[in-house]
């Protein structure tokens, strides 16, 4: 056996096969190719100051370059983030934890609903309503069903006016059991999440058993409903009525008087009247600032006016008060419900006239007459006649209005939604400078931006 | 229909009313756009009409009906005072697509016109962020005019970093107020 002591030979070195290069002889995107330099010297990007190393990144990628990222640090929030609730982007430059400069930037879920109702009939476009605010999807059914009926100048028999009262107001309070529910999560009481979003569940069973979908409902027709509610609505409607306010009760009792809530919520983000009015602020958001308006109120339909109910005010327009607002609403929207139910008349559901609303089935199979509109109505749509009308409701997050223009036809010539998240996210940007990094989920969350309405 | 508005804006602007309808209990008066900025400050700011709130700035492109100027700008307006709603509508050529804006009367009105610019491509003259809102930056034409085919897509190929929203004046602003621990 031999030993050596002295160093191997490069001859005896051990051979090794070379690793193949992963880029193929090419390096990755922001990898320079100058050799780290002699004597310890770093490259020249690496060298650089944090400034010349972005530049050298967005060269690359062809970008601008951020001068304020040297002094300030860039959070992007979004586009995909739970905190988000839906799909935007909100980009801060923060100085330590305050937020500096927040632009928000949306349109990732844009669909152009716009564009697409143009080229469907008027009574195929419901489909699409329901993807505008999907967490109330029948209030969108009846805001744009209200709006072509406002057009074509009918009514709808009273128990249809019912029924849209009785399923608004459940859609209602599963809009406000999101918002709350989610909002709470984010910030870090999940326990309400779990309360409300089993009430939630309760309510779209009702919504199942009505319409056949849970969540895109598409029940809302023009003249009326896609068909009456089942027999054993009424009793399902008043279990609910029972269950519901056990939920919103106890997420009463653990949040109203929390005082991590309260610290966290109370005077973060308040606006004045003036503000939220100038912003085009509505529903819910509006009313914690102390303006009671409310479509249902101020311009009743369906009978709004004759039911026993309070539209209630916040004072600071505040994260708390948006919180209070909406579970009072709740407890309202419940009464409401209730009013209805009691006064529910027998009757159709649609208005008595083929054009607008199709026959029945039994017409349609043993009559020629029955079986002629039925066609008619499914090749050629519903005849609206030519006008414009603005029509407006009260959605989940404030006045949902439909702008309509007709020439007359089978197709809609423009129809323009005025989303009320439109108009209540649009100064995020300038009201977020000066808060702290982490009151963006309480902020976002309370103001209840819905991605599907806000980008259509 | 509310008498009282239209008597006030007659009084106001007389013939510069071009046409006055009753659309379903809603009044619609129609004006010059030279003279469109003028009629929703005077909206606004007149104690007897009170439109506090801008609810909603949209177009409609006219092509199909063969309309003359192509584009109307509408705007919906509300009173909270007197319950009253107003649209106000203003035609816009195809040449030259150019409105005033009205942000510097309501704020409301911000992303509203620029959703307009981005659907019909008509802009608002003296807009603080002309810019696309609801399309990408390399979206080519204007999805809702009536000539745009629906099925013509384009494709995004570089991220936005949305610095073309920040004034210079804004950033030294910026810079200046900020304190820079590391830098001292």
């Amino acid at each position: 056996m031999v030993f050596k002591d002295a160093a191997l030979t490069p001859e005896e070195l051990p051979k090794t096969t070379p690793v193949p290069d992963p880029h193929g002889g090419r390096l990755p995107t922001g990898v320079s190719l100058e050799p780290l330099g002699v004597h310890g010297e770093l490259t020249s990007v690496a060298r650089g100051t944090a400034l010349e190393v972005e530049r050298h990144i967005v060269e690359e990628e062809g970008l601008s370059v951020d001068p304020l990222s040297e002094d300030l640090m860039v959070v992007n929030i979004g586009p995909s983030h739970p905190a988000m609730h839906g799909t935007f982007r909100l980009k801060c430059w923060l100085d330590g934890e305050t937020i500096v400069k927040a632009i928000p930037e949306i349109g990732y879920l844009h669909r152009c609903f716009e564009k697409m109702a143009e080229l469907h009939p008027w009574q195929e476009i419901f489909p699409y309503t329901d993807r505008l605010n999907y967490m109330s999807s029948f209030l969108n059914n009846v805001g744009y069903a209200m709006a072509v009926e406002k057009l074509l100048g009918i009514e709808i028999p009273k128990r249809a006016q019912r029924i849209r009262v009785i399923l608004g107001e459940l859609s209602r309070i599963m809009d406000h059991f999101v918002c709350v529910g989610t909002n709470l999560v984010d910030l870090g009481a999940l326990t309400n999440f779990w309360y409300l979003f089993r009430g939630r569940e309760e309510i779209y069973s009702l919504m199942e058993h009505v319409s056949g979908a849970r969540m895109m409902v598409a029940y809302g027709r023009i003249g009326g409903l896609m068909r009456d509610v089942h027999a054993g609505f009424e009793e399902e409607a008043r279990a609910l009525l029972k269950s519901l306010p056990r939920y919103i009760d106890d997420v009463d009792r653990l949040i109203t008087d929390n005082r991590i809530f309260i610290d966290r919520a109370r005077g973060v983000h308040a606006i004045s009247p003036e503000d939220a009015i100038d912003w085009g602020w509505t529903g819910p958001c509006l009313r914690a600032a102390g303006v009671a308006y409310d479509v249902r109120k101020a311009h009743p339909y369906y009978d709004y006016d004759k039911f026993e109910w309070q539209v209630p005010v916040g004072t600071t327009g505040d994260v708390y008060d948006r919180y209070l607002v909406r579970m009072e609403e709740m407890r309202q929207s419940l009464s409401i419900v209730e009013q209805a139910l009691d006064d529910l008349p027998d009757g159709p559901v649609n208005v008595d006239d083929w054009t607008i609303a199709p026959p029945p089935k039994d017409a349609v199979y043993n009559t020629i007459e029955g079986m002629v509109a039925h066609f008619k109505l499914t090749f050629e749509g519903v005849q609206v006649p030519a006008g414009e009308v603005y029509s407006y409701t009260e959605g989940g997050n404030g006045e949902l209005g439909f702008y309509i223009v007709s020439e007359g036809a089978g197709l809609p010539y423009r129809i323009h939604c005025r989303a009320p998240c439109f108009a209540i996210y649009q100064n995020i940007g300038q009201s977020l400078e000066g808060c702290m990094l982490s009151d963006i989920v309480a902020i976002v969350g309370s103001l209840n931006v819905i991605a599907g309405e806000l980008d259509r | 229909m509310a008498e009282f508005v239209l008597e006030n804006l007659r009084r106001r602007f007389g013939d510069a009313l071009q046409r006055v309808s009753d659309d379903h209990g809603d009044l619609t008066v129609w004006i010059g756009r030279d003279r469109v900025h003028e009629m929703l400050v005077h909206c606004k700011r007149d104690p007897e009409l009170d439109f506090c709130f801008c609810m909603d700035v949209t177009a409609v492109d006219y092509l199909s009906l063969g309309g003359d100027p192509r584009f109307a700008v509408v705007y919906h307006l509300y009173s909270l005072k007197t319950g009253k709603r107003i649209r106000v509508k203003t035609g816009v050529p195809e040449d030259d697509p150019v409105v005033d804006t009205a942000v510097d009367v309501w704020k409301a009105t911000d992303w509203f016109e620029r959703e307009v610019y981005d659907m019909f491509g008509i802009r608002f003259e003296g807009h603080p962020n002309m810019k696309r809102i609801l399309c990408h930056r390399d979206f080519q034409g204007h999805a809702l005019r009536k000539d745009y085919p629906a099925d013509l897509r384009w494709k995004l190929l570089r991220p936005d970093d949305l610095l073309d929203e920040i004034s210079t004046e804004e950033m030294q602003r910026i810079r200046a107020r900020v304190s820079h621990p590391i830098s001292e």
